[in-house]
């Protein structure tokens, strides 16, 4: 079965081809780099059944993919959303376009894909990204397809029902993970099996002190004493693996059978495909946004076509009172550090000067902003992006607060204008892409088999209720004990799961 | 083909089918009936099937907005327009209330399986006449929209390789307006099964809003099953207190009256309707009626029992009786029925419904059957 076929999307022709040649050149002639973009037609049905699968065409069958279609349909008929556009980070590099657009939008979004484009290319958080997903997705689909077959479409879709309850536990260093590291670390690893095994095997015991005094020298930060050598396979778990990636440590240690285990490592490789999306939101909105701005104000956009830009354009920015606009605060940001680059804004001059007049009118004709967003968009995520370029005048041009729910009129209401406040707000929601940091602690709890996470705690509490439903999932996958230790109304509690309900431990 | 999604979406409405089943108690108790989307749809709505994950406690967290307002302005207000652009595969924090659209037919499937109600064979003779028109034929002469272009084309062929204009070196066919062929309907006539479901609910003052709102909730069930049984259905409704008059839906289960009651005169109505409107031979008719129990004499009483024996009851599939349970009714009519036709009663269904919770239960009593 050929993956494109089921697409229902053809390729552009005849006008808007020529258009693509236009932008295309216009991007080039910014300096942008990027693989080839190929971009297609399709229409609603098709490209709301894309945006379910995350922009792929083939996926693994699951339910969940038939409900996001389902609410994505349903918000366009009833008028409440539209999808203008879709690009997926593969090379090439597929952009659909709905074939119910306007030329002035095609042209818009166009534009902004090749930013995007250019974004997925150089950013330092994407260059472990598998950019032949399109196809690696399609095997996921075909491989789950087989399990499906073989052990009962019921029996492995809930299976995969568990493993995305705890999808969202991954770790963001895992990205710089390059091929070549993965397999040093493998060979590590089996070098270090057998070393144990040998030990074991009390065929030396001069072997032990050197591989203990080896493993210290490798391990700098962590220094192992002989107590801790306890089990060798928490050992090579301390050693090896990142507490952070509970997906791994499952795949590693949980009793599961041979096709749950390439279950589970299908859906971690699809989750660390999607992750750098989810860290680079704004930075990537924003930079895909700046370029459309500028290739169709500056070169793109026909004097006809201004109105029906200006209102596309401003849709898009359009701000909200309970959310931040990621597109808006993107581009705006990107503006602002083109505009001090290039008056010169910056450096230790400027941050020490303190006569407020010489500094609003500082211009030392630089001209170093196209450079400096380049350099921002190679290296930054949302959180770095944010931490270094977001300033107090900043902060104010855009009328930024935070809210708060206030429990007793019931509602949200604004909390803070404070610099600060919001600063430290907005990257807290940002930091590990939104969700909680969990770290695995402990494979043998209590020296019972049972599993301890460890809830990093940065002052807000988990949902209990979400959370003992989750453990509930993983005690499906541990088939023992679940605890999490996290703190609750600031005191330290460590809930347990013990296969029926959830209890504090004491 | 089919894309691979309507599979994926199928699977989803079957979830969502099972979760509607498993709740359809708590659904039926709590009154919250599907709301008619005029499409012959429903609408549903229920809780978003969340994957379980660990994430903050949602109250504590606030967010951050842009906009005008000092501190401590809601900022609830309308929706900011959403985001028109997806530049990427992202996923949103599914939070929204799911809302589940589903025919009449698939609701009536999902009380039928989980009551386990039998199919209702009906009676008489099939005398709705329903037209259908199929698109079976060629003519022409037709609307553009039905053109037939592969007929058209070969008439064009045919006809130009009889005068001799067919070259088959330059293969141009060129169809003249003669050639045009086009779809045409032929007219099916089928016979259907009609039935009428006439309600009869007693609305004196011993009968309070609950009483009112279970009769309300059941009656709406009731039909939605009969409905997905019968192509055509009718519905009459009448209420009494002493006196007897039909009216139509929204004052049947707004009205309130005080005053004394006799049941007999809403048989008598609902004979004079039967009699007047509905041949028994070719409708189905399924009279139900609902009270506290309470009846002015025990000489109504009996007058009623008459009526049913001498008409209703041979010319009705079955006649239901739910007594729903009031603080003031004595609940002596189901008495008196009960211990005339008692339970295993053919031609009368009798049933007490105590309070929401019953409901449910109280359906299958009248639809169990099959009748």
């Amino acid at each position: 079965m050929k993956v494109y076929d089921l697409l229902r999307s053809r390729p552009i022709h005849g006008e808007l081809l020529k258009l693509k040649e236009e932008i295309h050149q216009y991007a080039l002639d910014y300096g942008l780099d990027f693989y080839p973009v190929i971009f297609e037609m399709c229409g609603y049905d098709t490209i709301y059944i894309l945006a379910a699968q995350g922009g792929f065409p083939a996926r693994y069958p699951h339910w969940r993919f038939g409900m996001e279609y389902d609410q994505l349909s349903k918000s366009y008929a009833y008028g409440l959303q539209k999808i203008y556009e879709m690009v997926i980070n593969t090379n090439p590099c597929y952009a659909y376009l709905l074939t119910a657009n306007n030329f002035v939008d095609q042209k818009i979004v166009m534009a902004h894909v090749y930013g995007h484009a250019d974004f997925f290319k150089n950013n330092a958080w994407f260059r472990t990204s598998d950019r032949n997903m399109m196809d690696v997705m399609a095997n996921h689909g075909a491989k789950i397809r087989r399990y499906m077959e073989t052990y009962g479409q019921d029996r492995v879709e809930e299976f995969i029902d568990k493993v995305l309850s705890f999808e969202n536990l991954l770790d963001i260093n895992t990205l710089f993970e390059t091929q070549e590291v993965k397999r040093n670390r493998n060979e590590n690893l089996r070098s270090l099996k057998e070393e144990i095994s040998e030990h074991v095997d009390g065929r030396s015991s001069a072997l032990k002190s050197f591989m203990r005094s080896k493993l210290q020298k490798d391990k700098t930060k962590k220094e192992v004493t002989p107590a801790q050598i306890k089990d060798e396979d928490i050992f090579i778990s301390e050693y090896l693996e990142s507490p952070k990636d509970v997906m791994a440590y499952l795949i590693n240690h949980a009793p599961l059978e041979e096709w749950e285990t390439d279950v589970l490592g299908i859906l971690r490789d699809e989750a660390y495909y999607f992750l750098p999306q989810r860290m680079t939101k704004i930075i990537n909105e924003g930079w895909a946004s700046y370029w459309h701005s500028t290739i169709m104000t500056k070169n793109a956009l026909k004097s006809s076509e201004i109105i029906d830009f200006a209102d596309k354009h401003s849709g898009v920015m359009a701000m909200s009172k309970q959310n931040i606009n990621p597109y808006k605060i993107g581009i705006e940001l990107f503006r602002d550090i083109e505009y001090r680059w290039d008056t010169g804004k910056f450096g230790k001059d400027y941050n020490d000067c303190t006569d407020m007049v010489k500094k609003a009118n500082w211009n030392t004709s630089a001209f170093l902003g196209r450079q400096k967003i380049f350099e921002i968009r190679r290296t930054h995520n949302d959180i770095t992006f944010l931490d270094e370029f977001f300033t107090q005048e900043f902060c104010e041009r855009m009328q930024l607060f935070t809210y708060k729910y206030n429990p007793r009129t019931g509602r949200n209401e604004i909390e803070s204008r404070e610099f600060e406040e919001i600063k430290s707000n907005l990257l807290h929601s940002l930091t590990n892409f939104g969700q909680p940091l969990i770290e695995v602690e402990s494979g043998n709890y209590k020296n019972r088999g049972e599993l301890l996470l460890r809830h990093i705690h940065q002052g807000v509490d988990l949902d209990m209720a979400f959370a003992a439903d989750t453990l509930k999932n993983l005690y499906f996958i541990w088939k023992r004990p679940v605890n999490i230790a996290t703190i609750q109304d600031s005191n330290e509690m460590t809930y347990c799961f013990n296969g029926k309900e959830m209890k504090p431990v004491q | 083909m089919d894309h691979p999604i309507k599979r994926d979406h199928s699977r989803f409405r079957k979830i969502v089918k099972g979760k509607i089943r498993d709740n359809l108690r708590k659904y039926v108790s709590a009154g919250e009936m599907p709301v008619p989307k005029g499409d012959g749809t429903f609408k549903i709505p229920m809780p978003s099937i969340n994957t379980p994950r660990f994430k903050f406690g949602e109250k504590q967290q606030g967010g951050q907005g842009q906009g005008d307002g000092k501190p401590g302005d809601p900022v609830d207000g309308q929706q900011g327009e959403g985001e028109p652009g997806q530049g990427e595969a992202g996923e949103g924090e599914g939070n929204k209330e799911l809302e589940v659209d589903l025919s009449l037919d698939e609701l009536a499937s999902i009380l039928g399986e989980e009551l386990e109600l039998p199919n209702i064979e009906p009676k008489g003779k099939k005398t709705l006449e329903s037209t259908t028109n199929k698109y079976k034929s060629i003519g022409t002469v037709g609307p553009d929209s039905l053109k037939h272009f592969k007929r058209s084309y070969k008439e064009a062929l045919k006809r130009q390789v009889s005068i001799g204009q067919y070259d088959p070196e330059n293969p141009v066919i060129i169809p003249s307006k003669g050639d045009m062929r086009y779809r045409s309907s032929n007219t099916v006539v089928e016979f259907e099964n009609s039935a009428v479901v006439i309600y009869m609910m007693d609305v004196s003052g011993s009968m309070g809003d609950e009483q009112k709102e279970i009769v309300r909730t059941e009656s709406f069930w009731i039909n939605l099953w009969l409905k997905s049984q019968y192509k055509n259905i009718e519905i009459r409704y009448i209420i009494h207190d002493a006196t007897a008059k039909e009216v139509d839906e929204k004052t049947f289960f707004s009205t309130r009256e005080s005053g004394g009651t006799l049941i007999s005169s809403a048989f008598k109505l609902c004979r004079e309707i039967i009699s007047e409107d509905y041949n028994s031979a070719e409708w189905n008719i399924y009279p139900f009626h609902f009270s506290d129990g309470d009846n002015w004499s025990t000489d109504d009483t009996k007058l009623c029992l008459d009526i049913l024996d001498n008409f209703i009851i041979p010319n009705s599939n079955v006649f239901c009786y739910g007594q729903v349970e009031s603080r003031y009714g004595s609940g002596q009519f189901y008495k008196d029925l009960h211990s005339k036709y008692g339970d295993a009663s053919e031609e009368i269904i009798l049933s007490k419904v105590k309070n929401k919770d019953a409901i449910l239960d109280s359906i299958k009593d009248f639809l169990g059957k099959g009748k």
